[in-house]
């Protein structure tokens, strides 16, 4: 057997082991291997895209349109789900086909594995989450030209609402990730993820209770709510909320904690 | 396997490779190389992007993608997705894979089930050629014979425990010869006479004790002399029916 070209000079040169740089590199390109990956974004893209013009345009009849910019963006609130179940399934789907042993048989160390696949969804989510957010906001304008309600970048509130949608975005992929990370199984992921992020608020709404007024501002969906909205109320049928940007800061907790919980768990757990 | 790649955590013990665990490992795919599965592979993805995301894993290079490819005979079908291979073409990826660090161990578990005839043959002088070329080639198998034709030295385990530790030479010697069961008042006693004797032996859990290479008359003659009761002794044809013999309470699940 000729080896004449075994090791990456450039690895060999400036890492003393296999590290996070070798997992994101394998991970990176795991993620645009898989065909699910190109018809998500394309999803992602038709929901967003999709839902701006139908949504706008309904409404170009009206005279006068409230908080233009979350009509715009109204596709977002599906993309999360596109996103999300992207996060569930990169992981989950290792453990459902055995991949995963490969995986951390070549990288032993689990954290890292996950930490690789945080990046890169997270990276993704995000790049993706802020093209989205831009171009529909250039979509929506275009197509609210001439009528009364305009919206521009320069309205206060617009460009907040842009760029945190974006973020959301990739949040929400890691929340995904970080479930799939302590429960492995991609139908009970996926289940687990749709019911913290749609079925829980219909729930608690339904329950009577100072409690549950009190935690449902606690909730993705509704702290997601107030991230595509630029006029942020104070409060959603009665229950307080919280401001976009503390509502950013409670769900990017929700994801570390899950990525934590799991990585430990992966690290503690047979593989 | 799966303890010594780290995969699962053992209860006691601990494995190590050349003095260190495996996840201590630097650069663990430059060292050992595992198929652990036929296909821990996602099957959406190519052949080539699965090795190539575990070569980017272990720093290694494109062309070595390429290399054990062509070694295992799937370049034409590199591009095809891994859902649509066969069992021998799924299995000859997975050494693909463990080859890729070029290892000096390589642990290869079941590397044959299921395979046909010239699949068999091919992993067998894979394996022999891997072996000449100075790596370590630890296969496992339930197929005795076809390890006597693979393997140099041989490990019985069963349910855990380790039954016995030969080499082929021994193997083949043996499995042509009668061997026995015996039970004696004092086995410790009765074994180093017996390897005196030129006798192999094999120790089982529930202090029963096979011995090969000698004829019952010698066994019987020896045990006499050390004033040693024999309780039993028991002809055997063949080692594999010693070896059924030796694991028939070490197997877990049996056809009835």
């Amino acid at each position: 057997m000729t080896t004449t070209l075994l090791i990456r000079d450039d690895v060999t040169e400036s890492n003393s082991r296999a590290g996070l740089r070798c997992a994101l590199r394998g991970e990176w390109t795991k993620f645009w291997s898989l065909r699910s990956a190109g018809w998500s974004v394309f999803a992602l893209a038709l929901v967003t895209y999709g839902l701006c013009y139908l949504s706008t345009n309904a409404l170009r009849s009206q005279a006068r349109i409230d908080d233009p910019i979350m009509r715009v963006l109204v596709g977002f609130n599906f993309g999360q789900f596109v996103m999300g179940v992207l996060g569930v399934l990169f992981l989950s789907s290792e453990y459902s086909t055995g991949q995963i042993r490969s995986t951390v048989a070549a990288m032993p160390r689990p954290g890292i594995v996950l930490g690789a696949k945080a990046i890169v969804v997270g990276g993704v989510g995000l790049a993706l989450g802020e093209v989205l957010s831009f171009s529909t906001y250039f979509l929506g304008r275009f197509i609210l030209s001439g009528h009364a309600s305009q919206i521009s970048i320069s309205q206060p509130g617009i460009l907040r609402v842009l760029i945190e949608s974006g973020i959301d975005l990739a949040i929400v992929g890691l929340i995904g990730l970080g479930i799939a990370s302590i429960v492995r199984s991609s139908a009970a992921s996926l289940s687990i993820f749709t019911s913290v992020m749609l079925v829980l608020t219909v729930v608690l709404f339904a329950m009577p209770g100072v409690i549950v007024h009190d935690m449902s501002r606690y909730l993705p969906a509704n702290i997601s709510s107030t991230i595509f909205a630029s006029t942020t109320p104070s409060q959603l049928q009665g229950t307080p909320l919280f401001s976009p940007l503390i509502g950013l800061l409670i769900i990017a907790l929700y994801a570390v904690v899950l990525l934590a919980v799991g990585g430990w768990m992966m690290t503690r757990r047979d593989t | 396997m799966s303890m010594i790649m780290g995969l699962n955590h053992p209860n006691s013990g601990s494995v190590t490779i050349s003095g260190k665990k495996y996840k201590d490992l630097r650069w663990p795919m430059r060292e050992v190389g595992g198929l652990l599965e036929a296909r821990a592979i996602h099957p959406g993805r190519s052949a080539y992007a699965h090795l190539w995301s575990l070569a980017q894993y272990g720093g290694i290079t494109k062309s070595r993608v390429d290399e054990v490819l062509e070694l295992v005979g799937l370049t034409s079908v590199a591009k095809r997705r891994v859902g649509k291979f066969s069992l021998g073409m799924g299995q000859r990826l997975g050494i693909a894979g463990a080859l890729l660090g070029d290892p000096a161990v390589i642990l290869l578990d079941e590397p044959v089930n299921g395979l046909d005839p010239e699949g068999i043959r091919w992993t067998r002088s894979l394996c022999r050629d891997l072996a000449a070329e100075g790596r370590t080639v630890l296969i496992s198998s339930h197929l005795m014979a076809e390890m006597a034709r693979t393997a140099d030295q041989l490990v019985l385990i069963g349910k855990g425990r380790l039954i016995a530790e030969l080499s082929v030479d021994d193997f083949v010697a043996c499995s042509s010869k009668q061997s026995f069961k015996v039970r004696a008042a004092n086995l410790d006693l009765l074994i180093p006479a017996l390897e005196d004797a030129g006798a192999l032996t094999l120790r089982e859990p529930n202090s029963c004790l096979t011995v090969m290479n000698l004829s019952a008359e010698a066994i019987g003659e020896l045990a006499l002399e050390q004033q040693n009761a024999l309780y039993e002794l028991t002809d055997l044809s063949s080692l594999e029916d010693a070896f059924m013999e030796l694991t028939e309470g070490a197997v877990e699940y049996r056809a009835s």
